[in-house]
């Protein structure tokens, strides 16, 4: 098969406004794992070898540049790693979202103008996850480290940047007048 | 309004999608009676007080839901999983 050249979603732009960076981010593959009835152990212990376990709702878990991350009930994101013949519904996501990085010391203030969710640091600590609306956009989010990963569909990359850029300019412009 | 989803926690109403009587959870069985069948797709209750109702999780979890509300009141009493009516009815 010939190799292609993979175009991410948005060209690897980033942008820094204010206490805020937005940039896009570059997971790794992204496969869904839902679980099979009456199997979950099984899953977990094939997680383990990763370091890894099934989230709960909410949250996610990462190590050493494995991630997986809570998306919906029995059903979670593998960002990084391929694995075959786990015991679970499986199924490649990688080209079908966009991921965003936020970060910065404004970065939940931008985002809780679009997400309904209180998104600092002491409702949504690091290991939190949600599935959540981007103003009308269905995304995943989760917290790490300093600031917050988000997927939204691909097709939506382009939509969901310019509503955080609108929402960082409307931080950055309320600073700049001391309000 | 707000709906407290089992797997979300409280979350806004325009997250959620209406679908229904929960009357839509119990399907008459292959062969039931034409009138089984008329109820179920027609007929409906239209209470003043306490309902109960399917609605989805559409900008969250995906989940389908049984709320518990009371139409007079406006409160919301229960929001159950779907899923979870259904493993106990099973189990």
């Amino acid at each position: 098969m010939p190799s292609l050249i993979a175009k991410s979603p948005l060209d690897g732009k980033s942008l820094t406004m204010g206490g805020v960076t937005l940039a896009e981010a570059v997971p790794g593959p992204i496969t869904s794992v839902a679980p099979f009835a009456g199997r979950e152990a099984e899953l977990s212990q094939a997680l383990r070898s990763l370091g890894l376990s099934f989230p709960a709702p909410n949250t996610f878990n990462e190590s050493s540049g494995d991630l997986i991350v809570w998306t919906g009930r029995d059903q979670a994101f593998l960002i990084g790693p391929l694995l075959e013949g786990l015991p679970a519904a499986t199924t490649d996501q990688s080209d079908g979202w966009a991921a965003l990085s936020v970060s910065g010391p404004d970065a939940a203030a931008a985002l809780m103008r679009l997400i309904p969710l209180d998104l600092r640091v002491a409702a949504f600590p690091p290991g939190r996850a949600a599935r959540a609306p981007l103003n009308h956009m269905a995304a995943v989010i989760w917290r790490d480290g300093e600031g917050f990963t988000l997927l939204v569909f691909r097709s939506m990359a382009q939509t969901a940047w310019h509503e955080i850029e609108t929402a960082m300019k409307a931080l950055a412009a309320r600073a700049a007048v001391g309000a | 309004m707000r709906l407290n989803c089992p797997l979300c926690g409280p979350r806004d109403r325009r997250e959620f999608y209406y679908y229904g009587s929960e009357d839509y959870l119990n399907r008459p069985a292959e062969g039931a009676a034409p009138q089984a069948w008329d109820d179920y797709l027609h007929l409906r209750d239209n209470p003043a007080g306490v309902t109960k109702d399917l609605w989805y999780h559409e900008l969250g979890c995906a989940s389908w839901l049984r709320v518990t509300r009371n139409t007079l009141t406006h409160e919301i009493l229960a929001t159950e999983l779907v899923a979870d009516l259904k493993r106990e009815a099973t189990a």
